[in-house]
């Protein structure tokens, strides 16, 4: 689905070279829910936004979909969620919803159907007529994600969508999103700060690092696809698993500042 | 290299052609050819051969000297002309082009970092300004355009520099009002805000008037304040005053609820009195609002002296020459004034706005720089 | 009677019962000399304080007109003759009115097209935009009088010399706030316009534009109060086009004080009612748009 060959960006700054990707060879399998997590300044975010062909790589080679990352965006062959809800305020959730469909230019008919199909994945159903912000942040977010589904490319683009939400809202969206990737099928890449977010939602978890941005491991997860209930973290697996991460993280991880 | 770009350079080849073929201008009666002009020849071959040489992508130095060599050429031919004819349009046309196509060149240049901002920044504002007083010059001069429609800029500059006494008397007895009036009219209005914020109940019901009467033509007042004061200074300062009064009021009632109730909870645990507080925090964070209206008011300030001097005045005063110089029908000196009323009121505004960075230089919109 | 307290009505009705008051007293106080040079001349003396302040309420060229003059010379002025007659304030007021409109409609639309194209065209907001910040600073309305007479000498005369003036003075800050208004959409609105991969035509249609209503509007509420400063303004170059100017510039040189104060009120309250009605489109426009009250 996703194959980065040697993959760099360089951003140039006033204060200089921030070297934000460094050689980064990753392949993201159809089906497969990846999660990238990092500290800060680790490059996850900038590799998914090369993904979406928001940042252009400076070496190396990406391809989405079989196809370049500029022509998969055109082709509209991903679906992409923000840290913010990024709602526009005068639209009310439907046609929140509605808009890349709009802009994609779907049938009216068509356009309705797809709407409370997606509004019914992320269970907003009665929400239509509400403006965003008569909504909750995790209710934003959820319609946010059932934007992002509306016109229903393979390929799910998530940058930290949780991470402005408190605990309780995060672990029930979490379980709500592994039942969405069960029933849809997609190939979701996600990425977290969190490790118990990225354990327990991954088949794949690469743990990135800064100075410059790169992958230092990446861990296939021994944990059952599919129904993952919450209670699944506290099972000798997971902690495995999470303190695998941890490692992974404190040895890019140089505590420097 | 944008589309736009490519569009700008055939459209200066095409206009090159037609300058150098078509007629320039009469010169004692006679018309006469572009291609018989030395420095004309040079400038079109060397436009035709920049843009066509590098197929339509000339580098950006390259196309601002052209535009400058341009620009050279028309005040050159207009000086001497009688009356323009096709091929001064066409110059006009193509000097236009190459100053446009400069501005994009540049400005994809500085976005591509490839030139630093700052000065070369600056550069497109003054190219800009530059072709506006070309074009202005070549308009009015060429087409000879009625004297009391548009005078041309050279004009305009030999009548300022003409008549600097004049225009240093009206200056002066101008800004007697303006600096009067808006220091009372703000000061009052800041004293009033300070007393009115200690009753919530005032605050409600000034408020509310003065965001209203800051909509309303309050200059309007001037013939009446020229019959309570006078013709001379005062009344136009009075103008001033009730102009520059409400914004002020406004603005400061605003900024002293500007600080945050975290911070003023601080200031309580302090035990801090109101005087404290209003000292310590709250002036302080009414400073953005307060320059604020500082700098609306710099000006109203010169609108309303301006304005109130064509209601009567002394023989003397920037309103008052404008006024009457209009009716004599010398609009040159009218333009000479009014240059001078927005050099000065520019420089009134840009004081404020130094002391605006040096007093409240903690506030985002100054630490962000440019906007 | 708390909760009328705690609201803005009854502080705001106090207020201006004591600006009233304050008006009568001053209007005692200013007319006072004239009055007892009359008096003194019509050999009254001692006259009581009530029916001396009475007395400066009914004189013919008061320095201060009372309130109720005032009130009287607008009733007069805007029923007493004929809508079409030059000495009815109604047919001033609509002159006036007429000119704002139409200087301030082209205005708006010049502001919001510069606007569309200098947030979309890189050279054009380098060349344009320190100019228009600067201009803001400069005391436009100074020209207003070489407009009229310099238009008037090719003979273009009327209304439209006025609404240009309205029209130039309009559009500067329907440019400033637009330029802002379509520039507010945030870095994450704008890539997921570009996740979609939208044209940039959908990017202002269904982003910059609405985005960008609410400033337009709060623009449009400072461009129509100083149309119709502009319009009236631009009357007072030209004694024969009549408008509220007009009358200003004439009462003032006759001393009709009371011709002044009611032209100066008509004025003020052409400039409240338009400045509520663009208020109100604000509200219907924010209102379908969902914006939160």
């Amino acid at each position: 689905m996703v194959e980065a060959k040697g993959l760099g960006l360089t951003f140039k700054t006033g204060d200089g070279d921030v070297v934000a990707l460094s050689d980064v060879n990753l392949e993201i399998k159809r089906g497969e829910f990846v999660s990238f997590i990092g500290p800060s300044g680790c490059g996850k975010t900038t590799f998914l936004r090369v993904i979406a062909d928001l940042e252009q790589p400076t070496s190396g080679s990406i391809t989405v979909n079989g196809t370049s990352a500029t022509e998969a965006r055109v082709n509209r062959s991903y679906g992409y969620v923000f840290q913010a809800p990024a709602l526009f305020p005068w639209r009310t959730i439907e046609n929140n919803v509605a808009l890349p469909l709009e802009i994609m230019g779907y049938a009216d008919a068509d356009r309705k159907a797809r709407v409370s199909k997606s509004l019914e994945l992320v269970n907003l159903e009665g929400f239509e007529k509400k403006f965003p912000w008569q909504l909750s942040g995790g209710m934003q977010q959820r319609a946010s994600i059932a934007r992002a589904l509306a016109f229903d490319a393979d390929l799910l683009l998530m940058d930290e969508p949780f991470g402005a939400l408190d605990e309780i809202v995060r672990d029930h969206l979490n379980s709500e999103l592994l039942k969405l990737w069960a029933a849809t099928q997609k190939t979701i890449a996600f990425v977290t700060h969190s490790i118990p977010e990225a354990v327990y939602l991954s088949t794949k978890i690469v743990v990135m690092s800064p100075r410059p941005g790169r992958v230092t491991d990446v861990i296939e997860s021994p944990l059952p696809r599919g129904e993952r209930p919450l209670e699944i973290r506290e099972t000798p697996e997971f902690l495995q698993l999470a303190a695998r991460v941890r490692d992974g993280l404190r040895a890019g991880h140089s505590y420097e500042e | 290299m944008s589309r736009l770009q490519s569009i700008l350079a055939l459209g200066a080849l095409l206009f090159a052609v037609l300058t150098l073929l078509l007629p320039m201008g009469n010169f004692g009666g006679v018309p006469v050819a572009t291609w018989t002009s030395i420095p004309a020849l040079i400038f079109l071959a060397a436009t035709l051969a920049a843009i066509g040489a590098f197929r339509l992508r000339a580098p950006t130095p390259a196309t601002g000297l052209l535009a400058a060599a341009g620009c050279a050429l028309l005040i050159g031919w207009v000086e001497p002309m009688q009356g323009a004819l096709a091929g001064f349009w066409a110059l006009l046309v193509l000097t236009w082009l190459l100053c446009w196509l400069f501005a994009e060149q540049l400005s994809a240049d500085i976005r591509r970092g490839r030139v630093n901002d700052g000065f070369v920044g600056w550069l497109v504002p003054v190219a800009f300004g530059v072709a506006v007083l070309i074009a202005w010059e070549a308009i009015t001069r060429g087409a000879n355009v009625p004297q009391v429609l548009l005078p041309a800029p050279s004009m305009i500059w030999a009548r300022l520099t003409a008549s600097v006494p004049t225009l240093a008397a009206d200056f002066v007895q101008t800004f007697k009002a303006v600096i009067v009036g808006f220091t009372l009219g703000c000061g009052a209005g800041f004293v009033v805000a300070i007393l009115v914020d200690r009753s919530p109940f005032l605050k409600r019901g000034l408020l509310p008037i003065g965001n209203f009467v800051s909509a309303l033509p309050i200059i309007g007042i001037a013939p009446i304040m020229v019959m309570w004061f006078g013709f001379d200074w005062p009344s136009k300062a009075a103008v001033v005053v009730a102009m520059t009064f409400f914004p002020m009021l406004v603005n400061t009632v605003a900024g002293l609820n500007a600080s945050s109730s975290i911070e003023r909870d601080l200031m309580r645990t302090y035990a801090a009195n109101y005087w404290e507080t209003l000292l310590k925090l709250r002036l302080p964070a009414a400073g953005p609002f307060i320059f604020n209206a500082l700098k609306i008011n710099s000006t109203l300030a010169l609108i309303g002296a301006i304005v109130a001097e064509f209601f009567g005045t002394p023989i003397v005063g920037m309103g008052f020459r404008i006024s009457t110089e209009v009716g004599k029908l010398n609009i040159d000196l009218v333009w000479a004034e009014i240059a001078v009323a927005a050099v000065a009121g520019s420089a009134f505004y840009g004081v404020i706005a130094l002391i605006e960075r040096a007093v409240t230089f903690w506030h985002p919109s100054i630490r962000g720089g440019r906007t | 009677m708390r909760g009328l307290m705690g609201g803005k009505t009854v502080p705001v009705l106090i207020v201006l019962l004591a600006i009233v008051l304050f008006w009568y007293v001053m209007a005692v106080v200013m007319n006072a000399p004239w009055q007892n040079t009359l008096n003194g001349r019509a050999n009254l003396t001692d006259v009581p304080l009530t029916e001396f302040a009475l007395q400066t309420f009914t004189q013919d060229k008061p320095v201060l007109p009372a309130p109720h003059q005032v009130i009287g010379a607008i009733w007069t002025g805007l029923f007493g003759s004929a809508i079409t007659a030059p000495r009815s304030l109604a047919f001033h007021a609509g002159i006036t009115l007429g000119a704002t409109l139409l200087g301030f409609g082209l205005g708006t639309l010049l502001g919001v097209l510069l606007a569309v194209v200098i947030v979309h065209n890189n050279a054009s907001d380098r060349s344009l935009m320190p100019w228009i910040i600067a201009s803001q600073t400069v005391p436009i309305l100074a020209i207003a009088p070489m407009v009229v007479v310099g238009l008037g000498a090719v003979g273009v005369t009327g209304m439209i010399p006025k609404a240009l003036i309205s029209m130039y003075l309009s559009f500067f800050p329907v440019v400033v706030g637009m330029v802002k208004g379509l520039r507010t959409p945030e870095q994450i609105q704008l890539d997921l316009m570009r996740t979609y991969n939208a044209s940039p035509l959908q990017i202002f249609l269904k982003l910059r534009w609405p985005a960008s209503v609410p400033i337009l509007f709060a623009s449009m509420k400072v461009g129509i109060a100083i149309s119709l400063i502009g319009a009236v303004v631009g009357e007072l170059s030209n004694n024969a086009g009549g408008g509220l100017g007009v009358r200003l510039l004439t009462g003032s040189y006759n001393g009709q004080t009371i011709q002044i104060w009611a032209a100066l009120f008509i004025a003020a309250a052409l400039a409240a009612i338009l400045v509520i009605l663009v208020g109100w489109g604000e509200r219907l426009a924010n209102r379908r748009m969902g914006v939160r009250a």
